[in-house]
């Protein structure tokens, strides 16, 4: 495998498709895997977040001197402990933020925009302490009248929650300030046309509500400044280059002062691509000088943090009887929560990605309104509109009495097609994907009373980016790599799999491991399904550098060329005949290596291009009690186009995850607020996310036909496209079983029950 | 918080320190034992990735406070695995991948260690039902229960539970 720059297409892999165990296993089944909230360090602080009670409000005035006084308390911060800061567009991998947005969340700066909103912090010797300086804070509020749901936001008479926020996206700019942050519009073709030669038009309206991340891992760091400006923080997150370039902005210190430490990540799916504490407890933690810990209690992660935005999918369809579809228009309202930046932009690409039409038009609203910010929530927007658009086409077969595999592969975008958002596609398999689902047994398999089957197809982009690994070999010939990105979902065991394959050693040979950011060079978030493909394209780049090396070690040795020397199997051949030697293993090159120019490692870093987007397409089997209006997934399969599944058991893991948080989103999670904008379900038992008993089996079928040529072993992304179809393939199937369309969700039984009793 | 003397059975050892009269289980084991391997995800009883066996019974250790485990014996993660050897389970949930970010796990290897001490051949519908009291956001349960059931069988076939 010295050569894996076609091994895209290449047999005989030997660790890459195979199953071992991961490297970081044993401390996870151990108890001895260290979190965010695990970190202790000596004479550690307690550090609290105070938050508005009010949806919103004007802070009239903060008064700390009673916290301050009360012994045992540290350090108290506010904004004002905030130097000010512009409005700079953040990298937030999916998400987008500004600076000054990210530190008003932090700590809210003149106005508090949801309930929930941190004002203030504390930091005490004890959690009893912190607690009862909060009570001690005292925080007066003008009331102000808010708003919640994005419509209503919308609408011109809406409480606006910033004066200076005018609609961009618009010509003339706007001279009034309004909730609609941004207006987007994704176009090709002449949709008037298009729909003027359809002789089916069909249109719906699609309603979604916020959903939470809920990783199980609420938020949690910890920070220590240094009495000479060199501070370090250990924090659970999806980026931990990241979280030092945000805090440091917000902090307005240098990079080369904070030194982040990644801990296990307890699950994100796009929610740790953010800062909620760092900076706060660093800013805490420099008053004081000692380490600071902030943990979120799930009441405040509910409150706080997350999540995707509600929305509103307008969707309009024009085919001909054939089943082709000639024009697509959608219009996508997105709450941004209480700063710009909603996922609508990514939505509207992505909705009708799947679908070779000729006429389209996607326009997009990012509003703002009285809720958290909303996080990167696992292929950011795509869910949403997949739910309009694949209800839509579900509802165009009814009519067309096709299919609805057979419709969609009608209009499935192809190889060498371009797609409605402008890019080209290349080697993907949407019409394998949708065929493997077609001939899956589920797909014909009878169905009882009371029982329906829904499909649905998704799309997601997949990201390339910024990536940098290491590979280090031992002296005894084993190797370790090392990458910048957190390991969130098995990457330890790609990146060293990869490694393995590349230098031809066995698994158990290869250590993987993540560095702090002073360790290794710089990599993007854990985020955009990017890691295998970008940070896998790092460790193998690293992997073939040490093996030209090792190559170059054993010509040295035999005193032959270079290109006389063959690496195979974890060792250099000679390909000279003349020259009588046994073949030089690593362990041999690795122990003799101060001889031949010292110890042998290599660093990557690159920009990875060429993610290549991935397509999945779900068939689910619901029962509806028609008693209660409860909905049971009885069966469900997910088919996906995976260009090469590196460790095949952990990409199977992403379909039955995304799967299970999808079939959430579609039944059962929603945010209730009450009269005054305050939350009433933060927390577990009010906000449902599935068990175990709620859930069948989820079965998978990795399409590997199309490899992504731009990556050594051909993978793809596969992270998030298996959220995108299960909204719609439940909503699909619940109308097949019940005869009752559900156009919002979520699909709880009171709401469906209401849906089946209006119709009966 | 005034502190008493707890006395207690840890992962088969015995224990004293002094605990907070409000202080819940969850918290002392992580912070007066340091025992961090049990997490806690909610503090209300509904996620179960604090749990621990107390006596034999599987509970919420957010929901019990560190006075009532005086006397009492409690097995935590960190006493899964004995002179260095894994329990089928965690085995088993390494070789089906049925772990993602592993912060829940903790919590169901003990919920299902529970399980099979009481319950050595569970249908599937038993192991979906016993663990629904455990949130787990990355896998989508199907590896999990496929992983207790085959630890179930692979402990069955060793002859009875360890």
């Amino acid at each position: 495998m010295n050569d894996a720059t076609h091994a895209a297409n290449a047999t005989g892999l030997k660790v890459v498709g195979q199953r071992p165990i991961r490297p970081d296993g044993a401390d996870k089944v151990t108890g001895r895997a260290v979190f965010g909230a695990d970190v202790h360090l000596p004479g550690m602080l307690i550090g609290r977040v105070k938050r508005s009670p009010h949806a919103h409000a004007r802070i009239l005035r903060i008064d700390t001197s009673a916290a301050r006084a009360l012994p045992g308390v540290k350090a108290v911060v506010t904004s004002d402990d905030f130097p000010r800061v512009g409005s700079e567009a953040l990298e937030q991998g999916e998400g987008s933020a500004t600076l000054v947005d990210v530190a008003d969340n932090c700590l809210a700066r003149g106005k508090v925009l949801y309930a929930g909103h941190a004002v203030a912090a504390v930091a005490a010797v004890s959690s009893e302490i912190a607690e009862r300086a909060l009570d001690l804070i005292t925080v007066e509020y003008e009331v102000l009248p808010h708003v919640i749901d994005v419509e209503a936001a919308m609408a011109p008479d809406a409480p606006l929650l910033n004066e200076r926020l005018f609609t961009a996206g618009v010509t003339p700019r706007p001279t009034t300030p309004s909730n609609i942050a941004q207006k987007t519009v994704v176009a090709r073709g002449d949709v008037a046309k298009g729909f003027a030669a359809a002789e089916v038009v069909h249109e719906g309206r699609y309603v979604t509500v916020p959903v939470h991340q809920g990783y199980i891992e609420p938020h949690a760091c910890v920070a220590w400044a240094g009495a000479d400006g060199q501070h370090q923080i250990w924090c659970s997150s999806q980026g931990h280059f990241a979280v030092r370039a945000m805090c440091a902005k917000v902090l307005g210190l240098e990079l080369r002062d904070i030194r982040v430490y990644p801990a296990e990540i307890g699950g994100g799916f796009g929610g740790k691509t953010t800062v909620y504490l760092e900076p706060v407890a660093l800013a805490l933690s420099r008053q004081c000088g000692r380490p600071v810990r902030m943990v979120m209690s799930r009441e405040e992660v509910f409150l706080a943090s997350g999540p995707t935005s509600g929305g509103v999918v307008e969707v309009r369809l024009g085919a001909m009887k054939d089943g082709t579809i000639v024009a697509a228009e959608v219009t996508l309202k997105f709450q941004a929560g209480a700063f710009p930046g909603s996922p609508v932009g990514a939505g509207s690409m992505a909705a009708l990605a799947c679908y070779a039409i000729e006429h389209a038009v996607v326009t997009g609203y990012d509003v703002v309104c009285n809720r958290p910010k909303v996080a990167a929530y696992r292929a950011p927007g795509a869910p949403i509109a997949a739910f309009g658009v694949e209800s839509a086409i579900d509802e165009l077969a009814v009519i067309l009495g096709m299919d609805p595999i057979d419709l969609r592969i009608r209009n499935a975008v192809k190889p060498g097609m371009k797609a409605v958002y402008g890019a080209s596609f290349r080697e993907i398999a949407f019409v394998e994907t949708l065929q493997a689902i077609q001939a899956h047994p589920q797909y014909r398999a009878p169905l009882g009373p009371n029982q329906g089957r829904g499909v649905a197809a998704g799309f997601w982009f997949n990201i390339g980016g910024e990536s940098s690994a290491a590979v280090h070999v031992d002296e005894d010939g084993g190797a370790t790599v090392i990458t910048s990105n957190p390991d969130i979902g098995g990457s330890r065991a790609s990146m060293a799999m990869m490694a393995a394959e590349t230098l031809g050693l066995p698994i158990e040979r290869v250590r993987a491991t993540i560095a702090d950011t002073t360790a290794i060079g710089f990599s993007a978030l854990t985020g955009g399904s990017r890691v295998t493909f970008a940070t896998g394209m790092a460790v193998v780049q690293a992997a073939q550098r040490v093996v030209q090396d090792l190559k170059r070690r054993a010509a040295l040795t035999w005193e032959c060329e270079a290109d006389q020397v063959e690496w195979r199997d974890g060792a250099a051949y000679c390909t000279d005949a003349s020259k009588e030697v046994a073949p030089l293993s690593l362990r041999d090159l690795a122990s003799r290596s101060a001889r031949t120019g010292g110890p042998i490692s290599a660093e990557v870093s690159l920009n990875a291009q060429g993610a290549g987007p991935g397509f999945g397409v779900h068939v689910c089997d619901v029962e509806v009690d028609p008693e209660t209006g409860r909905t049971t997934v009885l069966r469900y399969t997910a088919a996906q186009d995976v260009g090469r599944a590196i460790h095949p058991a952990y990409v199977e893991g992403q379909l039955q995850g995304g799967v299970a948080q999808g079939i959430g989103w579609a039944l059962n999670e929603e945010y209730v607020y009450d009269a005054k904008g305050v939350l009433q379900n933060p927390g577990f038992l009010d906000y449902r996310m599935p068990v175990a008993s709620d859930l069948p089996m989820i079965d998978t079928i990795l399409i590997e036909s199309a490899p992504n040529p731009r990556h050594p072993y051909g993978a793809k992304g596969v992270g998030e496209v298996p959220i995108v179809p299960p909204l719609a393939a439940v909503a699909n199937a619940v109308q097949r079983a019940t005869g009752v369309r559900m156009r919002a969700l979520p699909i709880s039984p009171p709401r469906l029950l209401a849906a089946l009793d209006g119709e009966g | 918080m005034s502190r008493v003397r707890i006395e207690a059975v840890v992962n088969g050892e015995p224990v004293e320190f002094l605990g907070g009269t409000r202080q819940s289980l969850l918290d002392a084991l992580r912070d007066e034992l340091q025992l961090t391997g049990t997490k806690e995800g909610c503090g209300t009883g509904d996620c179960g990735a604090c749990s621990v066996i107390v006596d034999g019974r599987l509970v919420c250790s957010c929901l019990m406070l560190a006075p009532e485990a005086d006397g009492r014996t409690v097995e935590t993660i960190e006493g899964l695995a004995k002179n260095g050897v894994m329990h089928p389970l965690q085995q088993q949930f390494l070789e089906q991948a049925a772990l993602q970010c592993g912060f829940c796990t903790p919590g169901f290897l003990v919920a299902a260690k529970a399980l099979l001490d009481r319950n050595p051949d569970p249908t599937e519908s038993e192991v979906r039902y016993w663990l629904a009291g455990n949130l787990c956001r990355c896998t989508g349960y199907d590896k999990i229960v496929r992983a207790v059931m085959d630890a179930a069988a692979q402990m069955r076939a060793a002859g009875g539970a360890r």
